[in-house]
């Protein structure tokens, strides 16, 4: 079965079974994301993809599209929420986007360049988060980690694997290690794992590739993310997406 | 270890599903859940270590540390801070010699507060090892301090020390309605299951855990989705502070909530129910197993119930101290072992709830009123209240009055009347429906209860003019924070922004931008949260600065930004290390 939902005023086509998210990309349409990612089950948890379905608020990575449905997902009070959302995961943890390496292949700097984010608003909450060092090629800086749950996902359904899971509760949520000293080392995750390349931002990091590419040559120092997640998520204006990916996932593809 | 694990493992059937309880007998033998014993489950339950560890950190009353032989945690409700709670704590950590947070160098005692135990009625309340205390006062702490140096065993304990009442004050039609085991079930059967749902719709019942869905709509979804397995849920986890109707029900009515459980099954076609009670509803525990012990006897659960050819049964499932897990998919993931997280919906529970089966989750007192219904018939129900409310509503009453306890009132009472009879006096407000509700002025006490106007779960907590709308504001904002399951960023950073902006203003850093921000982060959790909790968590500040103005306004500096801090105490540390304490060395707190 197939239908039509009304997206900013713009009639587009889904297929059943498909969210809101699924069927504005396949129109070529961006709504922004961070825990969403296509071909792992939706969560739904970092909510900038919030759109306003029939006059209610849902979350386009999880709602599934229904034929008549109106969305309005580009006007200025959903942009400045998520411009709000965006800050509030930037004062949450701790990140100094100048000093990480993965600056310019950051997703969540990607969208906060394209939401016009140009401060933190919020005042910061400067947690106390440790890195976790001690495995041979990756690495882990839980001052950077958002909750998107994308490398807990990673492990359990692409690598058949469970290295990661969240943990806590509130303000005091934390990512742990499936591994009995809660270490990365001693886990089993290997450097070729989906789970350590899925990153949105710097907090999995794989060792000694941070400046192959400098910063300022880097995918979202020249793109917009709009326009790099459109093509490497199926939009219309698809072109091979290791084409766009951020060079470490370039690197994991060889 | 590695024996009591395996007798609890057995217990458990070595089934994930029951995580809950397994850590629960962990956490009782040991004070704490040991990194051993993570081990050990997670290969016994066949699931990843980070799912236990999760678990064990998400709930209030898992611990990773060792607590105290003897663990007390003291309500932090409003109510019990009206009664003087925090004095009460300092002087039971100064008889202890324990501080609040923390666990005593000889391990023999811990102390920390807990958010709302359901004892609003009969405070300042507390929990030791998990069983209620009430009606604290220093005589009582003084006796609790002996009894624990002594290590008097908890079985050993004086039992005025646990005396729970119902306090039932005003009984209406459910709590006076005559009821006999068995005859709601009889009835269901003897008129035919589609027109004992066709009564229930005709009653108009409405599900009273607050957020009024239509039960015979519910009841009929369910029963349509066509499923290997059905189940009911009764959500017992009544977290709302200064709702207590649920403990009085299931202490007194119990038979009327199984048998309304049980008219569900019959009716949607379950094999099994469960009642999720909340872990500070412990003290019930056994009376409750010997409830439906002595219904297996008559024959009112098992096999074949009643010759009808009924086949449905009930586990009692204890949460672990989370107030999320009162709403509905939060529990529903509780009871399958795993952290209290909203689920995403579509699907809703109706179709897809435990183990993904078309599941029925309804309050404690629907399924009583259910029961009743199905006696008594729709009529009976529907002629009382109002026309989108009918029949009535029991209510937890607290606070700033003379008869705090249980009262049912029909639907479409002026709050003003409920105020007469429970004696309250000099009146300020009315918080209604617990902190996720609103808060009511005395300008009010003419509206109504009723779904049309003021919908509750059955929380009011009443608050007379020597009480301070800030402190009542920032108590409901910390509990919102506390309890926030932290799944989405709105929820998981918005309350605990929310919390520190509050307190900026209240504790005198505050200027006017200050609540104009306040008032915009409201906004924002409001409407962007995953679920309830987050999108009701900014009510207690949106509704009291709605209605006193001014009294955020009193607390405010004059000056047009303030920053949260103290700036020249902050440099108190540079000035000792630079031997410095003159003039130059102090900072103004703004250029004015």
């Amino acid at each position: 079965m197939t239908g039509t939902i009304n997206l900013d005023g713009q009639t587009i086509p889904f297929t059943e079974g498909q969210t809101i998210i699924e069927a504005a990309t396949a129109a070529g349409v961006y709504i922004p994301h961070l825990c969403h990612k296509p071909g792992y089950t939706p969560h739904g948890s970092c909510k900038l993809c919030t759109v306003k379905v029939n006059g209610r608020n849902c979350s386009a990575c999880t709602f599934p599209a229904a034929d008549g449905q109106t969305v309005i997902s580009n006007n200025d009070e959903l942009a400045h929420d998520r411009r709000r959302i965006t800050q509030m995961l930037f004062v949450e943890g701790n990140h100094f986007c100048p000093s990480c390496e993965k600056s310019g292949n950051c997703q969540l700097q990607g969208v906060a360049y394209h939401l016009q984010m140009y401060d933190n608003h919020f005042p910061h909450f400067f947690a106390l988060r440790e890195v976790d060092a001690s495995h041979p090629d990756i690495l882990i800086d839980h001052n950077r980690c958002i909750f998107c749950n994308l490398c807990v996902r990673a492990s359990q359904e692409k690598d058949g694997k469970n290295v990661f899971g969240i943990a806590g509760r509130g303000i005091n949520k934390r990512l742990v290690i499936n591994s009995p000293s809660g270490q990365l080392k001693d886990s089993d995750i290997a450097v070729d794992d989906c789970a350590a390349h899925i990153c949105p931002t710097g907090a999995i990091l794989i060792k000694r590739t941070g400046f192959q590419v400098p910063i300022g040559q880097r995918i979202y120092d020249h793109k917009q993310i709009s326009e790099v997640a459109l093509a490497a998520e199926g939009g219309s204006c698809s072109r091979p997406a290791a084409a766009l990916a951020p060079s470490q996932e370039v690197a994991h593809d060889k | 270890m590695k024996t009591f694990l395996d007798t609890v493992l057995a217990k458990a059937n070595y089934q994930p599903v029951r995580l809950m309880s397994i850590l629960r007998d962990v956490q009782a033998e040991y004070r704490h859940i040991p990194a051993e014993a993570i081990d050990i489950l997670a290969v016994a339950l066949k699931i990843p270590r980070t799912q236990i560890i999760a678990v064990v950190e998400f709930y209030s009353f898992f611990h990773l540390t060792p607590q105290g032989r003897y663990d007390i945690l003291i309500s932090d409700s409003i109510t019990d801070r009206m009664l003087d709670k925090e004095n009460l704590l300092s002087y039971l950590s100064s008889a202890l010699k324990v501080k609040v947070g923390e666990v005593r160098a000889d391990g023999l005692v811990s102390l920390n507060n807990t958010s709302c135990t359901g004892m609003c009625d009969q405070g300042p309340a507390g929990l030791v090892n998990g069983l209620a205390l009430t009606r604290l006062d220093r005589p009582k702490i003084d006796e609790i301090a002996i009894l624990i140096e002594g290590q008097t065993p908890l079985q050993e304990w004086p039992a005025h020390l646990f005396a729970v009442n119902d306090n039932i004050h005003k009984a209406g039609l459910l709590l006076n309605a005559s009821f006999e085991k068995g005859t709601a079930i009889q009835a269901a059967f003897s008129n035919g299951t589609s027109s004992t749902l066709a009564e229930l719709d005709y009653s108009g019942l409405r599900g009273r855990g607050g957020a009024g869905f239509k039960t015979a709509m519910k009841w009929r979804f369910c029963a349509e989705e066509k499923a290997d397995a059905h189940y009911v849920v009764c959500n017992a986890d009544e977290g709302e502070p200064g709702t207590f109707k649920d403990r009085v029900l299931l202490n007194s009515y119990a038979d009327q909530v199984f048998e309304g459980m049980t008219l569900c099954a019959a009716i949607i076609g379950a094999k099994q129910g469960f009642l999720y009670l909340r872990g500070e509803y412990l003290h019930l525990y056994d009376k409750l197993q010997a409830t439906l012990a002595q219904r297996r006897d008559e024959n009112l659960l098992g096999t074949d119930i009643l010759g009808l050819g009924l086949d449905f049964d009930i586990e009692i499932c204890l949460g672990a101290g989370a107030y999320i897990c009162g709403e509905e998919s939060a529990l529903i993931e509780s009871l399958e072992g795993k952290p209290g997280i909203p689920r995403n919906r579509p699907p809703y529970p109706v179709s897809s709830g435990y183990l993904n089966k078309p599941t029925v989750v309804n309050n404690v007192e629907t399924f009583m009123a259910a029961a009743n219904i199905a006696i008594h018939g729709g009529d009976w129900f529907a002629k009382v209240g109002t026309e989108k409310s009918t029949g009535s509503k029991i209510l937890s009453i607290c606070g700033d009055c003379a008869k705090p306890g249980i009262y049912e009132y029909p639907f479409g009472t002026p709050i003003r009347q409920i105020l007469d009879d429970c004696g309250a006096e000099d009146v300020m407000g009315v918080q209604i429906g617990g902190p996720s509700g609103t808060f009511i002025s005395n300008q009010e006490l003419d509206r109504k209860l009723a779904f049309e106007d003021l919908a509750t779960g059955g929380s009011f907590i009443v608050f007379n003019h020597s009480r301070n709308v800030l402190a009542i504001a920032q108590n409901f904002t910390h509990f919102f924070a506390h309890e926030s399951c932290g799944f989405c960023t709105p929820c998981r950073v918005g309350t605990s922004l929310l919390k520190n902006q509050l307190d900026k203003i209240v504790n005198g850093h505050g200027s006017a931008g200050d609540v104009a921000e306040l008032e915009k982060i409201c906004q924002l959790v409001k409407s962007n949260s995953h679920c309830g909790l987050g999108q009701t968590a900014a009510n207690p500040i949106l509704t009291t600065l709605q209605r006193y103005p001014d009294v955020y306004e009193k607390q405010l500096k004059d000056i047009s930004y303030e920053p949260g801090f103290d700036l020249d105490g902050s440099l108190a540390i540079a000035r000792r290390m630079a031997h410095r304490d003159d003039a130059a060395a102090h900072l103004s707190q703004v250029e004015e």
